[in-house]
């Protein structure tokens, strides 16, 4: 049977990630380690110890924004980055629920406002959000302030060939 | 010069002082800007974050465009940080990926993509191709006083060999341009720290925690404000900072508009969440 490390090896598509000296540099630098519960190194050592269900279900893996101090600084060019999207990717389609539930609602509002309108409508997107989080009243007074300013316009803006859209979002369900 | 605009969605909402002010300065510069006709989302971090494809596809639809609608032109810019960013990853795994553009060009429905437009930010078009020179030549109003730490965040830089941008552990062009204006740009070193992004919303907490950093140390290298390229970098620190540290920031295009003495800033500076007002009428620049 595939174990988690060559599973995950198989779908990140680039370096093996057992190529990690565990110099810990990745996690020197990561802005968001404060708030996690492992660290971006100690997510791979996991890995490397087959602890499937620890890291799917960490918060770690909804934390990381992405912002790719870690593969920028890996002295053996382990893609952290692009591990944190496979790791969420391979929760999704699992069925694990994600740790991080508001943050996977987020990304969820943002793309389903994508695909009705080929761009987001910043406005019905947060309504989006909210509804889904049940997050209903933080931001409105900040909310309030952006419509006076005019910076929330009610009338989603779309691209006008949102078939291609809508097909790219059909034909992608799968990676 | 003339080359392809990728707005993107946040210019055309919280950050349209950002669209408005990259018009004004590349109009007063001699760039002329021809939007990408029927552009649609980047994806931005939602979409890589839970499904790859999905986030080459979405901005191949721009890149696609922008190719086919401009025969004329060799570059495109993109102002907000993050687009830069999505485009160029695509364009990247376009390019190297020969399956995967097979693909993606069959999904979409338009064939023979050629990789030939350069996908570009303004900072590095006015450094590289306008120049620090004549730059400097069109200030009518030096910003003196101001003094602004450069804050270049994450996506303009990182990965470095994707972005391909400027020195990705010490960036220099943002500085360089503020002192062409005659501000007196300060050195730090959160240049290219991370602002907390797209959590903003879902995890509120972190995100201030994140700028408050950010502007502890801004004050620590003595300086009076920020300077930005990037609406997610603006917007947390515009709206998470908390009263007691936050310090303006601006859209450089702003500043440079600011300083050429165009028409626009005290129209754009409203829309800023903390006035910048006060800080450049106390410097005589407003």
């Amino acid at each position: 049977m595939e174990t988690f490390l060559e599973e995950v090896n198989e779908k990140i598509g680039g370096v093996p990630i057992q190529r990690c000296y565990h110099c810990r540099k990745c996690t020197a630098g990561c802005p968001l380690s404060f708030a996690m519960e492992y660290n971006p190194n100690r997510i791979i050592k996991m890995i490397q110890m087959d602890k499937r269900d620890e890291v799917l279900k960490s918060s770690t893996i909804w934390l990381c924004v992405s912002c790719e101090t870690c593969i920028t600084r890996c002295p053996n060019e382990v893609d952290i980055a692009r591990l944190m999207d496979t790791l969420r990717q391979m929760t999704i389609e699992s069925g694990i629920g994600a740790r991080e539930k508001n943050i996977l609602k987020f990304h969820e509002a943002f793309l389903s406002n994508i695909k009705l309108w080929g761009r987001i409508n910043e406005p019905l997107m947060m309504a989006q959000y909210k509804l889904k989080s049940g997050d209903l009243f933080s931001d409105m007074a900040m909310g309030i302030d952006m419509f006076k300013k005019g910076k929330l316009p009610l009338l989603p803006p779309r691209t006008k060939d949102i078939k291609t859209v809508k097909r790219i979002f059909e034909k992608t369900k799968r990676s | 010069m003339k080359v392809s605009y990728y707005p993107g969605c946040s210019l055309h909402g919280t950050a349209k002082e950002y669209d408005q002010s990259v018009k004004a300065v590349s109009s007063a510069l001699g760039i002329e800007l021809k939007e990408v006709y029927d552009w649609s989302c980047c994806g931005a971090t939602s979409a890589h974050s839970t499904n790859f494809k999905l986030s080459i596809a979405l901005p191949a639809v721009t890149l696609f465009a922008a190719e086919k609608d401009a025969a004329d032109v060799s570059e495109m810019m993109v102002p907000c940080a993050a687009c830069f960013n999505r485009l160029k990853t695509a364009q990247y795994h376009l390019k190297k990926d020969g399956a995967l553009k097979a693909e993606v060009e069959s999904i979409i429905g338009r064939g023979d993509y050629r990789g030939s437009i350069a996908v570009r930010n303004p900072i590095d078009i006015i450094y590289n191709d306008i120049g620090l020179e004549a730059l400097r030549g069109k200030v009518t109003r030096k910003l003196t006083g101001l003094k602004p730490v450069s804050y270049y965040g994450c996506l303009l830089l990182r990965p470095p060999e994707i972005c391909e941008f400027d020195d990705y552990e010490n960036p220099i062009m943002l500085d360089e341009i503020m002192a062409s204006l005659g501000a007196e740009s300060h050195s730090w070193s959160y240049k290219t720290d991370c602002c907390g992004g797209s959590l903003t919303i879902s995890k509120t907490n972190i995100v201030t925690r994140m700028v408050n950093k950010l502007m502890t140390m801004a004050r620590e290298a003595d300086a009076n404000c920020l300077v930005v390229a990037c609406p997610i970098c603006m917007a947390n620190l515009d709206m998470r900072a908390s009263e007691n540290v936050r310090l303006p920031a601006f859209y450089f295009t702003e500043l440079i508009a600011l300083a050429l003495g165009l028409s626009g800033p005290e129209s754009w500076f409203k829309l800023h969440h903390c006035d910048p007002v006060p800080l450049l009428s106390v410097l005589g620049l407003l």
